[in-house]
């Protein structure tokens, strides 16, 4: 039996629902207990602005507690302070860092050499999923809210570039040690899309890079699907016009309205069907599809419980 | 002005075919349909008789292959098919980043300089993920189209960046780096073939050089240093052009055009957008909204028709129509309250920035990526 995942990274086009999604699974993994930390690494204060709560410092901070008890930490990782942290650790040299920026070399790691800011970035996140607290693991699970899906190879991979260019020496033996825990089987990439064309071209390109990579894939996190309100053998194209007609007769709605409701009908039929289409691709991935459902205005804690219960039942089902 | 005393609408035909305009830039987060509304931009522009280029960061597969480009290289083609009537034409180019790299290396180093960069094992990792190149190169690549006096208009479509203006960002970022001492250290000693260099540099640089060697290995610090050294002949052309084409951006004739959909994340960040650019002083177009939702027949109450699709269930003869229609009845309900929710995400980032234009798109039914497509987006672009 392959090992139950401790390091859950996700990962999807921009604007597909990542940071939603991730903070739904760090919720839906704390449930019944557990203790779960959700990671950000991209600068962006997104889990903040999903939280509501003010941008969070270099800190592992309780932003909710699950449903039965379980509590869910998030980070927001910055590049610096993840290398000073890195220096203190390794090195013992938390107090250069004054020097270090002033000589640049906080500019260096962070923006010009991105390779090295990656391994930063992902080193933290095994410290935390190895690290371990009164003699047990300080976290059931880790979520990473990772780059999305076109830099998400480069991220990741980072850690085996930069052990190869560094061939040996203690920088190498980190980057080959993050290695090790992304390419192993207590990390899985779930994947977030969205029912669009791109969206779905990314999730596939992405799915194929990923393995040929060695990384092992989680689920398919379906985001924001419309349900579709009419079978699609129902109607015919060119029925549709005359059968609202007849249907509304007597419903006291002013028969010149049934043409602009059958344009409507028409029109959320064709976007049904293109995402059946799109749908129907993912299907290739062989891989779990767990469908979380779209949420009304704001996210806020009460959407990300509905969509965590929704997670829930689908890595369950998936066994995940 | 609307009547509401908010801003303006954004007439982007009135825009395109101003003589005046001779670069529009699309930025926005992610996923909001930047580089479609580029292209129709570029299209609409085209067939209004400008001579336009668009440059593309990444497209869609079928919308590269709607715009003829099959291959990433870097030489504007012609785009078959657009209406040439009023003497415009329109070519397209895909980005080459790695290739643009090396021209902008081969520009500005000796050929065996070029060579030395071109076989060091850093370039090979450098070129492709430095941070902020695609940005870069981007930038460098619209400031050659626009001073080769070519074209009438450029228009570019912004990488998807992981902070709002990397493109702005970036070629600023990379000169304070070159500027650093840092960037002297590393190349120093290459440069005096050995400690030497410790003499001229001070105390705090060798304390800092004896970390860099615990940290990083001697032999990764001769690598990391001959790179570096072999690169810094070309800097001062980096540099000085990053800063050409910051000023290209502020230069009257430029426009851009903030993208977003109207989605609580999406318009923070247009929001984030604007600000910058105006923080900047960059000319601000104005805002498109792209995928917002229509209503077919916005005279019908939602109320009224939720009503209306609970009393047809039971009244009426044949059940199928009844289906159909009731069907239809629930599309509206359901249309209404997202037009409803979106309505007020515009009308908030309206009223936030009174005097800047905005304009809204309709959502399409299918996506985009043929040029009738994309003309489509164009007539939804003019006001």
């Amino acid at each position: 039996m392959p090992a139950v995942p401790r390091l859950h990274v996700v990962t999807g086009k921009g604007g597909t629902g990542k940071t939603t999604a991730a903070a739904a699974l760090a919720i839906a993994l704390a449930s019944g207990g557990k203790r779960t930390l959700l990671v950000e690494v991209e600068g962006r204060q997104g889990i903040a602005q999903l939280f509501d709560t003010a941008p969070m410092p270099y800190e592992e901070r309780q932003m909710a507690i699950a449903p039965g008890g379980g509590e869910v930490l998030a980070l927001a990782v910055d590049p610096e302070a993840a290398m000073l942290d890195y220096l203190d650790m390794f090195y013992n040299l938390g107090r250069a860092g004054r020097l270090l920026r002033r000589m640049g070399a906080i500019d260096f790691v962070t923006t010009i050499a991105p390779g090295l800011r990656d391994v930063l970035l992902t080193g933290k996140v095994k410290e935390a999923v190895t690290r371990t607290k009164d003699g047990r693991l300080a976290y059931d699970a880790v979520v990473l809210d990772a780059p999305p899906t076109g830099r998400i190879i480069g991220f990741l991979d980072a850690t085996r570039e930069v052990a190869d260019l560094t061939k040996h020496g203690p920088i190498h033996k980190h980057s080959e040690g993050v290695s090790q825990l992304l390419h192993g089987d207590a990390t899985v990439v779930h994947l977030v899309t969205l029912l669009e064309e791109m969206p779905v071209q990314e999730t596939i390109d992405a799915a194929g890079h990923l393995r040929d990579g060695g990384y092992h894939l989680g689920s398919v996190l379906v985001n924001r699907a419309q349900p579709r309100l009419l079978d699609e053998s129902a109607a015919t194209d060119g029925a549709l016009d005359r059968a609202v007609a007849a249907g509304l007769a007597g419903s006291g709605i002013d028969p010149a309205l049934s043409g602009p409701l059958a344009q409507g009908l028409r029109l959320h039929l064709t976007r049904a069907a293109v995402q059946d289409a799109n749908a129907a691709q993912l299907v290739g991935l062989e891989r779990p599809i767990i469908a979380l459902p779209e949420q009304p205005g704001r996210i806020d804690l009460a959407a990300l419980f509905e969509l965590a219960r929704a997670l829930r039942t689908g890595l369950a089902e998936a066994q995940l | 002005m609307s009547a509401s005393g908010e801003s303006p609408d954004l007439d982007l035909a009135a825009l395109v075919a101003d003589p005046a305009t001779r670069v529009i830039v699309t930025c926005g987060s992610g996923g909001v349909g930047k580089t479609t509304t580029a292209a129709a931009i570029a299209l609409l522009a085209a067939e209004a008789g400008r001579r336009t280029v668009v440059l593309t960061i990444d497209p869609a597969l079928r919308l590269a292959q709607s715009l003829g480009l099959t291959e990433l290289d870097n030489t504007p083609r012609e785009v078959v098919g657009v209406d040439t009537s009023s003497g415009g034409r329109l070519f397209a180019m895909m980005l080459d980043m790695k290739r643009t790299f090396d021209d902008v290396v081969t520009a500005h180093a000796t050929p065996e300089r070029a060579q030395a960069i071109f076989d060091n094992p850093f370039y090979q990792s450098l070129s492709s993920s430095f941070a902020g190149t695609q940005e870069y190169m981007a930038m460098e690549k619209l400031s050659q189209l626009r001073l080769s006096d070519e074209w009438d208009l450029v228009v570019v479509d912004t990488p998807p960046s992981r902070s709002a203006l990397d493109f702005l960002d970036a070629p600023q970022r990379l000169g304070r780096f070159l500027d650093g001492r840092m960037i002297r250290l590393l190349s120093a000693p290459a440069r005096a073939g050995g400690k030497a260099y410790l003499k001229v540099v001070g105390a705090s640089f060798s304390i800092f050089s004896r970390l860099l060697d615990r940290i990083l290995g001697g032999e990764l610090l001769r690598d990391v240093s001959s790179f570096v050294s072999a690169l810094e002949t070309m800097f001062g052309g980096f540099r000085e052009r990053a800063q050409q084409t910051y000023e290209l951006l502020k230069a009257p004739g430029t426009a851009f055009v903030v993208v977003a959909v109207p989605e609580t994340a999406a318009l923070r960040e247009a929001s984030y957008f604007v600000a910058r650019l105006a923080a900047d002083d960059m000319p601000l177009a104005g805002i498109v909204i792209n995928r917002v939702a229509q209503q077919s027949a916005p005279g019908l109450s939602a109320t009224r028709a939720a009503a209306a699709a609970e009393d047809i269930d039971s009244a009426l003869p044949d059940p199928v129509d009844a289906a159909i229609a009731v069907a239809a009845l629930r599309v509206h309900v359901e249309t209404a309250a997202v037009v409803e929710a979106q309505s007020r995400l515009i009308r908030r980032l309206r009223i936030a920035h009174p005097g800047v234009a905005t304009h809204s798109v309709p959502a399409m039914a299918t996506d985009v990526h043929d040029l009738d497509g994309l003309r489509e987006i164009g007539s939804a672009l003019q006001v």
